[in-house]
């Protein structure tokens, strides 16, 4: 017979406003199984809970019902007070009468009817509870990081010093990400390259790192504590163990005008090529798009062509026939950190973005982007570190600056703010100044948006020391006007129309995450907001992680980020999967699905509807080995306890435990009013 | 096809040659205008400026009369009429004040059921039938397209083309053979209205327009507004500062009626201030079919 307790919370006033409590208690104490019913200010204080413990031992209790908050807030608290009673917690549920109940009513009388009735539906459950003991599943004690910028860089490190072995993948030759391409940091002008080079190389030397390059994560199985990832090692065409990094083959290389990824399109490389100088690994890879050994076999010429890298390497390295190569790694946890791309703004846009042709990029050569004003400014670039025009290879006397283009801009279909760009833009100006002297740089500006340690007072001696004039305002449109571009926008501050005559536009365009990041997300199972970039699992509470458990994210591929912010998330995910493999098991709450095997008749139409792969098939044999059939397991490693499988079979062979269709149905019951 | 077609006043009035080459080519491509019977005001310049309920009801008006005589889109050649009429059409989906308002208003019943049309979303459509019978097409005749203010602007109301770059224009001429010119004022204001209260700033911003098509080596410009067209064609005698060449001003429909070989007096050309019987010549003499 149940003996069932209940146990109603007033949560202060927040309950106790709307809701009689003490008439609650007093109405559930006559449900038939009731044996003890009380009400309390705060039930998940101090006394609240040994008022529970102390009723589960004087009372005999067979379940505790707490009526309070919803079980999202409180019933770890309370399952943990039941097992302190000395109760299997999942013999503890809590009925909310908070959020479903007092906060979305008025009128005392029908809250408190609501409530009573929500009890009686928990009370009637309960009675149909049963004992559930915690799964239990092992760690691998390896991570797997996506994305070699800074903030995948930051997190490898981290785990790797933290004793953990550590996969990064990355999908470029070589790691670094956007960070290697910036000439000077905000707020100190750092110089980019020297803060970020030697933690390459440390990636590179550290003896719990394996760094894949040149290669991109193909699928992920399992779950949490037990991932099975495969990556696509892509054909480098060099052997890396062969390799010296000498760079003989790319300088007999004959393509030579190929459009530089890393100088942003401002600089020219090579078929065969190193992205730069300090890339890690120093291993070349052929461009087979612009190879023209590769050219001429995609056309179906027979005669091999070219191969003169080949001939040049020493070493025997260079391997055309090379081919894709799949490893698999298995892994416990998973860091996300693809980062970003710029906001390309011509006339070509994936759907839903409507570019800014009325800015003339990609048609006007000395409209640029701000990673291209980086190269251009940088020691390393095509221009070795001189601002020059791209047209004409001067350097331009007055650069205009137009902030927000894509970002803040709903009807161009990006509604955020890009974060990095008012500080990046004042740098540029800065970086401008101290280059040209006598050069004008304008920004034209929304807002100035500075949050950040030191941000405000760099932006203001952009301003106040280096001069740059700041204009409010948009710009409506440019357009060449023989070696000038004319500029006009509009000064909202002065109210009046303003025209420029600039020798070059630098767009700070918006940030956007990675081309492919959908369907990245969907090999891991996590969700991603409209313009892709990956779903924390709260916003405040759990920022680095997301809703599959074991999966963490870092970076801007979260959303804008800049590097303080990226390299704190990434130490943030690497303190997080630090501490999941702290321990040597994990625990998982029992409430997963179960087949009844002797009713499945194994149909499978559970493993079709399982949104996390999770059903497997199972053989029955007799004694003898002979099969007699063939049902559905769930790996209770796997399941999130969703239902799907339980709504859909036929045969009702399936249930989800703490949720079975009896219990589900008895509530029902208790709502009508029908209570055996 | 059947289109209902408001002429609006320009059409009869200093805008006759849009009129008469809207209609020559239309029966070309056998395009049936039906006219709007009893239209009225569209409410542009004064009637927009002076009440806002005023100018949704002047201009929905004209789509309750289209309504009520069966018809289910409306061709407004002047962008001004097909601006305000496709701002009723606005007003009136998003405003349910107003909306309720009309019907008794008006006196008639009132479901915004019409589609308003512009010149130029009607002549794209048309491109495949203009390049087919371009018997006498423009042989590269370099065209400036001038979009003015209303045809594309702005976006949530004329729910046409790129509000930046729009590209309509363009297609239209390349089906008539011409060549549209890569120019940068397509955009930009004429002045509009203020023709006669500011003519100074209309004819600075007019100059402009000019020196810029000329500078892209245009031949002429296209317009597909009456008021586009009196700023640039009327005005321009006020416009040269150095005795530049004269830039003829075309409507749309003149330069595809011209492609289909009908004759220039039909397209009503000759009303133009300035004139363009030297372009055509010109074309004529060099073997390039426009007579």
């Amino acid at each position: 017979m149940a003996r069932i307790g209940v146990f109603v919370c007033h949560c202060g006033e927040n309950i106790g406003r709307t809701v009689d409590c003490t008439k609650v208690a007093e109405a559930l104490k006559n449900h038939p199984g009731v044996v003890e019913s009380v009400d309390y200010k705060y039930m998940c204080s101090d006394p609240g809970q040994a008022l529970i413990k102390q009723s589960i031992a004087e009372k005999n209790l067979t379940g505790v019902v707490v009526a309070a908050c919803s079980p999202h807030m409180h019933e770890k608290t309370f399952r943990r007070a039941a097992f302190g009673g000395g109760l299997n917690p999942f013999l503890c549920e809590m009925a909310n009468v908070r959020e479903h109940c007092s906060w979305i009513h008025e009128d005392k009388e029908k809250a408190t009817e609501k409530a009573i009735a929500i009890g009686r539906t928990i009370v009637e459950k309960v009675k149909r509870n049963v004992p559930l003991e915690t799964i239990r599943i092992p760690v691998t004690k390896r991570a797997l990081v996506i994305g070699g910028g800074i903030a995948g860089i930051q997190a490898a490190l981290d785990l790797a010093d933290g004793g953990a072995e550590v996969i990064l993948v990355e999908k470029e030759p070589s790691i670094g990400g956007h960070m290697s391409q910036l000439s000077e940091t905000f707020p100190t002008l750092d110089c980019s390259q020297c803060i970020l080079t030697p933690r390459m190389v440390e990636v590179y030397q550290h003896p719990n790192i394996k760094l894949y390059s040149y290669s991109e994560l193909e699928s992920l199985e399992g779950y949490i504590g037990n991932f099975k990832a495969t990556i696509r090692k892509k054909a480098r065409s060099v052997n890396e163990e062969l390799c010296n990094g000498c760079g003989a083959c790319t300088q007999v290389c004959i393509q030579k005008k190929i459009p530089s990824e890393f100088d942003a399109g401002l600089g020219k490389r090579t078929a065969i090529y190193v992205p730069f100088p300090q890339a890690v690994p120093n291993i070349p890879v052929i461009d087979r798009k612009n190879c023209a050994r590769f050219k001429a076999k995609a056309k179906g010429i027979l005669k091999e062509a070219c191969g003169k890298c080949a001939e040049a390497c020493l070493k025997g390295a260079v391997d055309f026939d090379q081919e894709d190569r799949f490893v698999t790694e298995e892994v416990g946890a998973v860091v996300v950190a693809t980062g970003y791309q710029l906001y390309t703004i011509g006339k070509d846009q994936p759907e839903g973005l409507q570019g800014y042709g009325e800015y003339g990029y990609g048609t006007i050569p000395d409209v640029i982007d701000g990673l291209q004003f980086e190269r251009l400014a940088s020691a390393s670039g095509p221009t070795g570190g001189q601002i020059l025009r791209p047209s004409d290879g001067k350097p331009p006397k007055t650069i205009v600056f137009l902030q927000c283009i894509g970002s803040r801009d709903p009807q161009k279909g990006i509604e955020y703010c890009s974060k990095i760009c008012c500080m990046y833009v004042a740098k540029h100006t800065m970086l401008y100044k101290h280059k040209v002297h006598g050069g004008k740089a304008v920004v034209f500006y929304m807002d100035i948006r500075a949050a950040g340690k030191g941000y405000e007072e760099f932006s203001r001696r952009a301003i106040e020391e280096d001069g740059a004039i700041y204009i409010r305002g948009r710009v409506s449109r440019m357009y060449r006007d023989g070696q000038t571009i004319k500029v006009q926008g509009f000064d909202t501050l002065a109210g009046e129309p303003v025209e420029i005559d600039a020798d070059m536009v630098v767009l700070a365009t918006a940030m956007r995450p990675q081309p492919g990041i959908e369907t990245l997300a969907q090999k891991l199972s996590v969700s991603y907001d409209r313009h892709g970039f990956i779903n924390e699992a709260h916003p405040k509470l759990r920022p680095v992680e997301t809703n599959t458990a074991g999966i963490f994210v870092a970076g801007a591929c979260q959303s804008p980020r800049d590097i303080p912010d990226a390299v704190a998330m990434a130490s943030a995910t690497a303190a997080k999967v630090l501490g999941l493999f702290s321990k040597d098991q994990l625990e998982r709450e029992p409430t997963v699905a179960k087949v009844n095997q002797d009713l499945c008749a194994g149909c499978f139409s559970c493993e079709h509807v399982c949104p996390y792969g999770a059903v497997e098939h199972k053989e029955i044999r007799d004694r003898k080995g002979v099969l007699l059939k063939i049902v559905a397991e769930v790996n209770g490693g796997v399941c999130q306890g969703c239902g799907t499988c339980q709504a859909t079979c036929p045969s009702k062979s399936v249930e989800l435990q703490g949720f079975t269709d009896e219990q589900i149905y008895s509530e029902i019951n208790a709502l009508a009013g029908c209570v055996e | 096809m059947k289109i209902g077609y408001y002429p609006g006043c320009s059409l009869h009035g200093t805008a006759r040659e849009l009129d008469e080459s809207l209609r020559a080519v239309s029966a070309a491509l056998g395009v049936h205008l039906q006219e709007v019977e009893d239209w009225s005001c569209c409410g542009a310049t004064s009637g927009h400026a002076t009440d806002h309920l005023l100018s949704v009801a002047l201009a929905a008006r004209n789509l309750a009369l289209a309504e009520a005589q069966g018809m289910d889109q409306v061709l407004a050649p002047c962008a001004a009429c097909f601006s305000r009429l496709a701002s009723a059409r606005h007003e009136a989906r998003n405003d349910a004040e107003i909306r309720e308002k009309l019907p008794e208003l008006l006196g008639l019943p009132f479901t915004n059921t019409v589609a308003v049309r512009n010149l130029v979303d009607l002549l794209r459509g048309l491109a495949p039938e203009i390049k087919a019978k371009a018997t006498k097409p423009l042989q590269g005749m370099k065209v400036a397209c001038y979009y003015g203010c209303l045809l594309v602007r702005p976006p949530e109301v004329a729910d046409f083309d790129d509000p930046e770059q729009p590209t309509s224009m363009e297609e239209v001429v390349k089906a008539a053979g011409g060549t549209p010119v890569t120019w940068n004022h397509r955009m930009d204001c004429c002045g509009g209205a203020f023709s006669l209260s500011r003519t100074g700033s209309v004819i600075r911003l007019g100059r402009a327009i000019l020196d810029d098509a000329r500078t892209a080596g245009a031949d002429a410009i296209a317009v597909a507004c009456p008021m586009c067209h009196s700023n640039l064609d009327f005005r321009q005698s006020a416009m040269a500062l150095r005795g530049e060449a004269p830039m003829p001003i075309f409507f749309l429909t003149e330069l595809v009626g011209l492609a289909l070989g009908l004759e220039p007096k039909a397209l009503g050309i000759r009303r133009h201030f300035v004139s363009a019987a030297p372009l055509l010549e010109r074309q004529c003499a060099a073997g390039k079919g426009v007579s």
